[in-house]
Order: C-alpha cells, then structure tokens, then sequence
C-alpha cells in the first residue's frame, strides 16, 4: 500500500479502536453494576484506545518515511560497483539522481550503462519491499497497541486523566510548533548572516554609508564594487516610519480620544468597525494608492510651489502608510483609554474639572504607558512595512534626511537583493539575511519595550 | 428545604411571627416626618425627584442642610441616597439617562439654574467617593490639581502653601510629607482617601459630599476619617452617605432615613437612634431589614 492509503486505513483503525475501547468499557462497566461505577465516562475509554492506537503507529509511520530514502540509497551505494563509488560527494550525488529517474521510469533511456541500469532495478526492489515492510509495521503496530489498551481497560482505570493529559500534551505542541519555528528562522537567519559577515565585515555593514550591492558574478564582468553600507537603508526606514508615525500618532490618538471619550455610543459602534476595515486593506492596495495617487499630486503641488519632488518619494510612501496605521494606534489606545477607571474621571468632575481638562490630566497620562505601548507596536509595524515603499519610495539608496527625495529602506532591498536570478553564495544574496538579522533584532527590541510598558501599565490597574 | 422550614414555624407557634424582609404593614406616607427644615440652610432641596429612563429613583424629597452641620443619610441599599448626594453637586449630569427635576439653593444660588456653570459650583460642593479614587500622580500633584484647575495658586510658594494645609486638616501631613512627589496610588487604602478628601479640601469648597466614604476602609483608617469629619465641621458643611449605623450615630448632628427614594425622617442624630418617629426608620435601626 503507498503512503497516503496507509494514512487512510491508520484514521479507520483509530475509529475502530474508539469503538472498541467504548464497548469494552461498557461491557466492564455491567459486570461492576452500570456505566456510574466506571472511573471515568465511556467515551473517555474509546478516546484512550484511540489515542494509544493512533498516535506510537503515526509516530512509527512517519519515522519510518523520514528515514527510508536514506538506508535504501545507502544499500543501492554499497552495491555499486568500485570504481563508481570513489568518485567525489557531488558526483555520486549526480549518479544517484540518475538512478532514481531510471527507476521511476525507465524508458525515459537516461542511461544505457549497466552499473546504473543494475541499481535502478535494485532501487525499485528494495522499494517495494520497503513499502510492503511498512505496511505491516504500521498496521500491526496499531493492531497490538489497540489489543493491549483493549485488555487494561479496567472500571478503575483513570481513562479521563489520562486523555485530559494527552490534550495537554496536544496544546503544548501546538505552542511549541509556533516557538520552533520562530527559532528556526531565527537561527537560519542568523547562520546565513555569519557567512555573509565573512565576505564583508561587521562594521562595513554596520556602519558603511554606501549602498550598491551590485557585484561581478564572474572574474571579467563588469560590475558594480560591491558596497554593503546598510547606514543608507536605516536612515531612509527610520525617515519613512518617521513621516507615518508624525501622520498616524496624532491622527490615531485623537481618533481614539473622541471614540472613547466623546462619542455617543452608536456613533462608536460604527465608527470603530469602519476604521479597523482600513487596517484590513490589503497593504499592497495601499501601494499603488501611494505610488499611482500621492506621488504624483505631491510632484504637482510641489512643482506649483517650486519645489523639486521626485517621483518616487518618502514623503508619499510615509503619508500613505502613517494612514495605513492609523487603526492600530487609536484602536490600541481607545482600548487603554476606555480601560481608565471611571472612577478617576468622576474624581476629576468632583473637583470642578471640565471633561476636556479631565482628559488632558488625568486620562491621557493615565493611560499614557498603554499609548507608548501602543505607538510602539505601530513603529515596528512600520519599519517592517514592505509593500508600500517598494512601489512607493524607490529604490536607490541615497543618504539624505530630505522626506521629498527618494529613498530606499530595509525591506524594500532585501526584497531586491532576493528577486530575480541570482547566485546564491554571493554577498548579494547573503546581505538580505543581514539585513533581516537587523530588521528582526530592531522590531523585537521595540516590542519587547512595548509588551513591558504594556504589562507595567496592566498592573497598575489590578 | 421546604420540609424543614415548615417544622421550625410549626415549632414556633402563632404568636411568635418571624420578621419578615420587608415590612409591608407600615405605612410609608407621603411625608417626610421629623425635621427636615433648617433655620438657616446651607443647601435647600425641594421637591426633588430623579429618574434613570422611566425608573423613578427619588420621589418627591425635601430637605434643607444647615451651616456647619453633618448630616448623615442612611436607608437600605438602593433607596437612592448615592443618587440624591450626586445631585447635590450635579455628579448625574454625567450620566445619560438621569433626569432631575426640583429645587436645589446654595447659599440663594439655583445650582440647576441653565446659566449656572458646573466649574465653580463643583469647587464649592466637594465630593468624596466610596472607593479611593487618586489620580496616578504623585500625592504632591493629587492635592494641586484642583487648586491649578481653579487657578488659585498664581505661584509656587502659594501651591505649596494650599497643599500643605490641605493635607493637614486631613490628617495626613505628617505621614506624607517626606514623600509627597510619589505616587498617590502607593499609600494604603485609608492613607488614600484622605488623600481623596485633602483634594477636595484644597479646592476650598462650602459643601464636602461623602458617599461611604470609609466602605473600603479597615476600622483604625475608619476611626481616623470619623475624627477627620469632626474636625471638618468647624469649617465645612458637610453631608454624608453611610451603611454604618454606628458610624452615622457617632459623626453626625442630624440622620436622614430614606427608603425606597423616599425620604422618611429626618431628625436629630441622638433622637433617631434612640426614639425614632416613623415605624420604618426604627425597623431599620434596630436590624429587621437594610
Ligand atoms: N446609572 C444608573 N442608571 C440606572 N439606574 C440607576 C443608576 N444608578 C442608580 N440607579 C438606580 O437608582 C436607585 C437608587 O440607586 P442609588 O445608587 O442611589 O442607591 P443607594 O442608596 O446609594 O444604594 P447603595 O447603598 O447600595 O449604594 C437604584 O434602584 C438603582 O438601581
Ligand atoms: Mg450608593
């Protein structure tokens, strides 16, 4: 049977095991006076059945398909004559490639040489055997681990701890699938940025004012020098989130401040909804809004004031996605600011303040931590922003402070660095893993900062 | 259950009826017994009735404060004491459904006059509320806030000055005056509400509104609050809202029943814990309901 058939039959044994494990939990159950005398409900003992059934045989199942390939190429190898088995890493690798196509097919004619010809039939045996050999594990593997919880179930057999404990593991797992994965590209990140550290060195990169990762591939093309500053790339992220945070901050907060404070309850209801829709606009709509409707009036309005506007501007990729953040800002801080206790408000009326002199004193700085926090989150979602400033900001990496200048920024780089076709051992590519690196070391620095604030702010009030 | 109860009455005979919760035989009335009248009135209310929506919470009370006085209102939960303390310095206006109708003079003023602006009339009419409520400033900033608020300081020296006095009539100055530029919300419970009533003292107001002011509190914090009132009344008038019958007996010069959101009697403290005039209100001093 091939792989997914197995998966079928297991999912059919488990079924049978939950059946079996009930009935003989009901059965047990009549001999010591009913189904009220049992430790535990009878679905509890199927659901036990199952799960000592399913899970060792899939375990079984998928170490087994893990690891196959590999004993069966290495039997195929031994078997190859001499000569073919000193040749070097790779070529052997090629060889095996060629043994495998064969066998899978073999009047595609890739070689007429008897030594290939010879593994390939050895190849497809040993598959089959394989195959043939790990059905009946998998199958009997299920069979005896369902007959051997069949025969523990007793009327005293904790069954409900046991599967309780089993979900525990379940949910467990499915936090750990979330952390491994984190680490893994943390780590995968973080080794492709060592190599390429070793080409370029830290404090080039670091603090290089040169950005032109252009590089000659082959000896006698003509190509760019090679210059991985990433000074350039900091200053135009920290420009544009510079611009967005300037547009979204004041706009979030005062958003915030009339839905929490001032607005009658049905217009709350439906603003808020409208406003969080704008964070639900794709970011790439936001985009070509930004490089297709902005840029050019803000090239028009500056050419009617003598101002020279590139084209491609940080002024344009900022404004638009400082509105791209609104949502998160004053949806953050409307929270916090609904949060502030009631009763500090009414002690501010109670002394004669007037509602907006008790906004400003005692709500705002109430809720101030909740706010930073809050902002906080919107930066690290704005360095982190790719789309808008890849169609919005351009791509040369000028260093300048000048917002009506075009500018590159982190993200959109790492994006060019890794499109198109592309080496990928040269510095080129390596330096989007470097620039990752610092991306991903920058956002969670901020929201490391941020979830503490957000956490004193909590306890304050608990 | 049921079984049960029907032996202990068995048991219990006919002439011995056991209380019941709420005493349907008195008759509530339609006046107010007692005195409710002042000779010379801080605040006089008349005919007042409050609503939240259609639900009427304060039916027809009239009741003057005198200068100088304490007077403490007591009265089953529910029956509207926090709602008519809050009209008193127009606290309802905050809440949306509340409508009140009737008469309210300080000192010949209409506090519900459409001309009359709240600001100053809130920092005349002080309150304190039931749980300590300080702003998370520093205790130095809590006591200010008001005076700046008010502009009654135009400089430092004098804001220092207010604050001072401030928190030693409410007994807290000496506690407080190494630390008065950390947070208000690291004292105790009852530091804080006294805390609570220096802010409202600071602001110098006529009238200081209490609603239970010491629920929150443990009895040591308690005992000071109620020297705390005693000390007040020389220079405030003051009115109160209060579960602790003892409390009212010990820190008021008159008692105001309320039941129901009606106001029943109102008389000399001494007079309604010893002989009260109206059937309810002794029901409810001596413990049959509340
Ligand atoms: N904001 C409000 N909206 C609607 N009804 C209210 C509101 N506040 C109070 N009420 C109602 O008004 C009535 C009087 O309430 P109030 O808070 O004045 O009682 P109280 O005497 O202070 O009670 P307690 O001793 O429990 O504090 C109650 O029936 C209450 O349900
Ligand atoms: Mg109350």
């Amino acid at each position: 049977m091939d792989t997914s058939m197995l998966l079928v039959v297991g999912l059919l044994m488990t079924a049978i095991a939950y059946i079996a494990g009930r009935g003989r939990s009901i059965s047990v159950a009549s001999g010591v006076g009913g189904v009220k005398n049992l430790n535990s409900l009878p679905f509890y003992y199927g659901a036990l059945t199952a799960l000592w059934c399913g899970i060792p045989s899939f375990l079984l199942l998928a170490i087994w398909a893990i690891f196959d390939d590999y004993f069966i190429s290495q039997i195929v190898v031994q078997e190859l004559p001499e000569h073919v088995k000193n040749m070097s890493e790779s070529e052997l690798g090629l060889l095996m490639n060629t043994v495998v196509n064969t066998a899978q097919n073999s009047s595609l004619g890739l070689s007429s040489e008897p030594h290939i010809l010879q593994a390939a039939e050895r190849l497809r045996g040993l598959e089959q055997t394989n195959q043939m050999a790990m059905t009946v594990a998998f199958i009997s593997a299920g069979i005896i681990m369902m007959m051997a919880t069949w025969l523990r179930i007793k009327s005293n057999m904790p069954a409900r701890v046991h599967v309780e404990h089993a979900f525990k593991w379940l949910l467990l797992g499915s936090a750990c699938v979330a952390i491994f994965t984190t680490v893994g590209i943390v780590l995968s990140v973080l080794f492709e940025s060592l190599r390429f550290f070793q080409s370029v060195p830290v404090t080039d990169f670091l603090f290089g004012l040169q950005w032109s990762p252009q590089m000659a591939i082959r000896a006698d093309q003509v190509g760019g020098s090679g210059a991985f500053g990433a000074v350039p790339l900091f200053a135009g992220t920290m420009l544009i989130s510079m611009i967005a945070m300037l547009i979204a901050v004041p706009t979030g907060l005062m958003a915030a401040i009339y839905l929490a404070e001032y607005a009658h309850p049905k217009v709350r209801s439906t603003i808020k909804p409208v406003l969080e829709v704008l964070a639900g606009v794709p970011t790439v709509v936001y985009g070509f809004f930004a490089a297709l409707t902005v840029a050019p009036v803000l090239r028009d309005t500056g050419s009617l004031i003598g101002l020279d506007v590139s084209s491609e501007s940080a002024l344009a990729a900022g404004l638009v996605m400082g509105v791209m953040i609104i949502p998160f800002v004053s949806s953050l801080s409307d929270d916090v600011i609904t949060a502030v206790p009631q009763s500090l408000r009414d002690g501010s009326f109670g002394l004669g303040a007037t509602h907006s002199e008790t906004i400003k004193k005692v709500v705002i700085p109430a809720a101030l931590p909740g706010i930073v926090g809050g902002v906080l989150l919107a930066v690290s979602r704005a360095i982190g922003e790719t789309m808008i400033v890849v169609m919005a900001a351009g791509l040369a990496a000028h260093l300048t402070m000048n917002p009506l200048e075009s500018v590159t920024t982190v993200t959109v780089q790492i994006v060019k660095t890794l499109v198109g076709d592309q080496e990928f051992n040269s510095p080129k590519t390596l330096s989007a893993f470097a620039l990752g690196l610092m991306l991903f070391t920058v956002t969670l620095v901020l929201n490391f900062i941020a979830l503490q604030v957000v956490k004193k702010y909590r306890e304050q009030y608990e | 259950m049921e079984a049960v109860i029907q032996k202990k009455s068995e048991k219990q005979g006919i002439d011995e009826v056991m209380p019941s919760n709420e005493p349907q035989d008195i008759q509530v009335g339609d006046k107010t017994v007692g005195k409710p009248f002042a000779d010379n009135p801080k605040m006089a209310m008349r005919n007042v009735n409050v609503h939240y929506g259609d639900k009427q919470a304060i039916f027809d009370v009239n009741l003057d404060i005198a200068k100088n006085e304490v007077i403490a209102m007591i009265g089953p939960s529910g029956c509207g004491k926090s709602t008519f303390l809050r009209c008193l310095n127009r606290m309802n206006d905050t809440i949306e459904s509340c409508r009140v109708t009737g008469q309210f003079i300080l000192d010949d003023q209409d506090i519900y006059h459409p001309k009359q602006d709240i600001v100053p009339l809130r920092a005349r009419v002080g309150m304190v509320f039931q749980k300590p409520n300080p702003f998370p400033k520093s205790i130095y900033e809590n006591v200010a806030y008001g005076p700046k608020i008010h502009g009654l300081a135009s400089r430092r020296v004098e804001l220092d000055e207010i604050v001072e006095v401030s928190l030693r009539k409410a007994g807290l100055w000496e506690e407080v005056k190494d630390r008065l530029h950390s947070a208000g919300t690291g004292l105790s419970g009852g530091q804080q509400q006294r805390l609570c009533i220096a802010r409202s003292i600071a602001v110098s107001p006529e009238v200081i509104l209490m609603d239970e002011p010491c629920s929150a509190l443990d009895p040591i914090a308690t005992a000071k609050i109620e020297e705390l009132i005693a000390e007040l009344k020389q220079n405030f008038t003051i009115a109160i809202v209060t579960h602790s019958m003892q409390q009212a007996a010990r820190v008021s010069d008159r008692t105001a029943y309320f039941h129901l959101g009606k106001l029943i009697e109102v008389n000399d403290t001494k007079r309604v814990f010893t002989n009260p005039e109206h059937d309810l209100t002794e029901a409810y001093i001596t413990g049959r309901f509340g």
